[in-house]
């Protein structure tokens, strides 16, 4: 080879580096189901009237998703066959991209000038655009029709920026089949962790390669967890963080207690690459939290009797939600169809009842005629602990460095599961290097 | 002569505008961009440019950081392992596939196939290869009475598996750079070696090496070039973990980009890591010296 040849391909392919540093970002860990969301049961922002449907002038907009990738594509166009019936005028460009792709695109559209109408976010990139200023202000929308609690999930400080698109909660999933061989009786809603405990060690025994739960340590399930033990890892205004507090600390010793001490829950060596869901179906797992989502899969794939139940708490009950936010442009100029269209997608009857028809997830809506459909689907027998479970919601805390926050605490849950760091240092690291790296509005 | 450089102009066009609108312009704009606080969302304009300058201030910070050095030390860790391991992988089949015995094609499109495997395929696969209990390696570790390790969940051997996967799925390209090599060298000296009585390790080091030297550094700065750039393989095997230890260079300034938003912040620890591969790859044309033969 020449020594010129050699010198031109280097330099090209060091000027590579700079320029695709990241194209080749195919997140395929993530869950491409959903996304924490949220909620307190506070009241509902209650604008019912709205100025938003008489678009007399024919209009074009355009509206980008990334849930309906992957297996509701049709749904989500005969959605919109049923929209335009109602509303001729309108006429709705749908987009919709993988999960894996999507939020690095409508980054760099939002940046560039050329995002679309409206389109769905995650929660955590919600916080983050709405704190940026580029979704716009929907409290002048008619959301008579939504669940409020799934409503103030997307309300940030007062303001309405987005609507839940569709919601999943999370269920304790049991294996019924060892219930009985353990001689344990069945989970029900006035489990504590402690009965879970009990019930897991008796599974436990059944044999070495048995365990009782298995609950992720990561932030989504810790969050969730100290909430049920009465802490939470802001203040109440949201000024300060308070995830080294007792309750917390509790809480997280119960996780990883789980797995290094007890060992009801396996360690990732005994998982052997297995993930969770796999676990439960091979018929060796006794208990999982884990979203609603999963019931077609298991459905498919346990050939063992498995049933559902609201989540055991310790000193409150608390619960998932799940759920995507619509939201519009702000530098928009068709905001009223745009918002004429996500209002209909998010609470309308007629796309209530073919979302739930299609089997994917349910309509954040309050109309319980509508919802009643989806109870008599089994298995699950128990399906109405589904909205049983919504008695007891718990809020993400909502900041702008949500992303941040979320790994930091994953990351030193990890050490402390692992047992490199115990909980006490683990949550301690966590707090200050979350109150170095953030700042708090 | 001249003449015919003009002439080439409209040939080189197409790739020559790809080149500086699609990486060219943008490596200038990262430059402007690190030493600004852009979220990555407000419309980038002049003015937002104006209004969020730092200065300095970012790259200060990522030097002053622990993390950086810490990300930095998980990804050289993973060059010191794969360099090697790689470059003597594919030496090795390139010598295999050069000696033009039966079923050689065959062969070079099964060695080849790895590099047209998308490397979210072939982490899937790979994280089930080692996976401590049901994988391939550690059951055929477990045969010879050797406990395998846990492999992707262990801090320790995270990253050699990692590097297992890599070396797999690049040897057969730079295989081929190396049998390309390897074809090119004039079978006279061959001849003229045998006539003098050389054996065929003399061959080897006096002749074949000498002679593909050329070729070896061209394979083994673009693969010091793409294992600064580690990622999809560690993204998709690992996340980053276990406790961190697979945390490297290209998972941080994406993280910062497109999870953090900090856009200014993720552009210069791309500069800062085009820096250092600039002055690694700079030592190495330096060193070259001392090893390559060109011949002419």
């Amino acid at each position: 080879m020449k020594r010129g040849f050699v010198i031109l391909l280097i330099t090209a392919m060091m000027l590579g580096l700079v320029a695709c540093g990241n194209n080749d970002t195919t997140n395929t860990s993530q869950n491409t189901q959903n996304t924490a969301g949220t909620t307190d049961t506070t009241e509902n922002t209650g604008k019912t009237d709205s100025s938003t449907t008489d678009t007399e002038e024919p209009v074009t907009i355009t509206y980008c998703n990334f849930n309906a990738s992957g297996g509701n594509e049709a749904t989500l166009a005969s959605m919109y066959e049923a929209f335009h019936a109602e509303y001729p005028n309108i006429t709705v460009e749908i987009e919709t991209v993988a999960y894996s792709d999507y939020f690095t695109l409508m980054q760099t559209r939002v940046a560039g000038g050329t995002a679309p109408d409206c389109y769905e976010l995650n929660i955590e990139n919600f916080a983050s655009y709405a704190a940026k200023g580029v979704i716009a202000d929907l409290s002048a929308s008619d959301t008579s029709k939504f669940n409020t609690t799934a409503l103030s999930a997307f309300n940030v400080g007062g303001t309405q920026y987005g609507l839940p698109g569709n919601f999943s909660n999370v269920v304790l999933f049991f294996n019924k089949d060892l219930f009985d061989q353990a001689g344990v009786s069945y989970p029900d809603s006035s489990w504590t962790w402690e009965d879970v405990q009990a019930a897991s060690e008796a599974i436990k025994a059944l044999g070495d390669d048995y365990y009782g739960i298995y609950a992720p340590i990561t932030y989504n399930e810790f969050f969730k967890v100290a909430a049920q033990f009465g802490g939470s890892l802001l203040n109440s205004d949201k000024t300060a963080f308070t995830i080294n507090s007792a309750e917390n600390i509790a809480a997280a010793q119960m996780m990883v207690d789980r797995i290094l001490v007890s060992n009801i829950q396996p360690t990732s060596e005994q998982m052997g690459g297995m993930g969770d869901w796999d676990l439960f179906e091979s018929g060796r797992l006794g208990m999982i939290p884990t979203g609603i989502w999963a019931f077609n899969t298991f459905t498919d794939a346990c050939d063992f009797a498995w049933d559902i139940c609201v989540e055991p708490g310790q000193t409150q009950k608390a619960t998932h939600f799940f759920s995507n936010a619509l939201v519009v442009n702000a530098s928009s100029e068709k905001k009223d169809a745009a918002i004429t269209w996500i209002t209909w997608l998010a609470s309308s009857d007629e796309s209530a009842q073919l979302r739930i028809a299609a089997g994917w997830d349910l309509p954040a809506i309050n109309n319980q005629d509508v919802l009643n459909g989806y109870l008599a689907i089994t298995p699950p027998e128990n399906r109405q602990a589904v909205f049983d479970s919504l008695n007891y919601l718990v809020v993400p805390p909502i900041i702008e460095d949500y992303s941040m926050m979320s790994d930091i605490i994953t990351d030193k849950l990890s050490a402390a599961a692992t047992g490199t760091m115990t909980v006490q240092e683990a949550l301690d690291a966590a707090q200050s290097e979350c109150e170095a790296q953030i700042t708090l509005q | 002569m001249k003449q015919s450089k003009w002439k080439s102009i409209p040939f080189l066009l197409p790739s020559l505008l790809g080149m500086v609108v699609l990486s060219l312009l943008p490596i200038a704009i990262a430059i402007v961009l690190s030493f600004t606080d852009w979220n990555g969302l407000d419309k980038l304009n002049l003015t937002t440019i104006r209004n969020e300058f730092v200065g300095f201030k970012n790259y200060i910070s990522i030097l002053g950081s622990a993390e950086f050095w810490q990300v930095l030390g998980h990804t050289v860790y993973y060059i010191v392992l794969y360099l090697p391991l790689a470059m003597l992988a594919s030496m090795g089949i390139a010598l295999l596939l050069n000696k033009g015995r039966k079923g050689t094609a065959f062969f070079r499109v099964i060695y080849y196939i790895p590099v047209l495997t998308s490397w979210v395929a072939a982490s899937l696969i790979w994280k089930w290869v080692l996976s401590s209990k049901y994988g391939i390696i550690n059951n055929l570790l477990a045969l010879v009475g050797i406990t395998g390790p846990a492999w992707l969940s262990s801090p320790v051997w995270a990253m050699p598996g990692i590097v297992l996967a890599s070396v797999w799925k690049d040897m057969g390209f730079y295989g081929l750079f190396l049998l390309s090599g390897l074809t090119a060298i004039n079978t006279t000296y061959y001849e003229a070696a045998k006539v003098d009585g050389a054996g065929k390790l003399t061959m080897f080091f006096k002749i074949t090496l000498p002679l593909v030297t050329p070729t070896l550094f061209f394979c083994l700065i673009m693969s010091l070039i793409n294992a600064f750039q580690l990622f999809p393989q560690v993204q998709i095997m690992t996340e980053g973990g276990p406790n961190g230890a697979t945390r490297v260079v290209v998972e941080r300034i994406y993280t910062y980009g497109f999870s953090y938003f900090k856009m200014g912040f993720a552009s210069a620890y791309s500069w800062l890591l085009f820096l250092i591969i600039f002055i690694l790859t700079l030592v190495q044309f330096k060193l070259q010296n001392g090893w390559v033969h060109y011949e002419s």
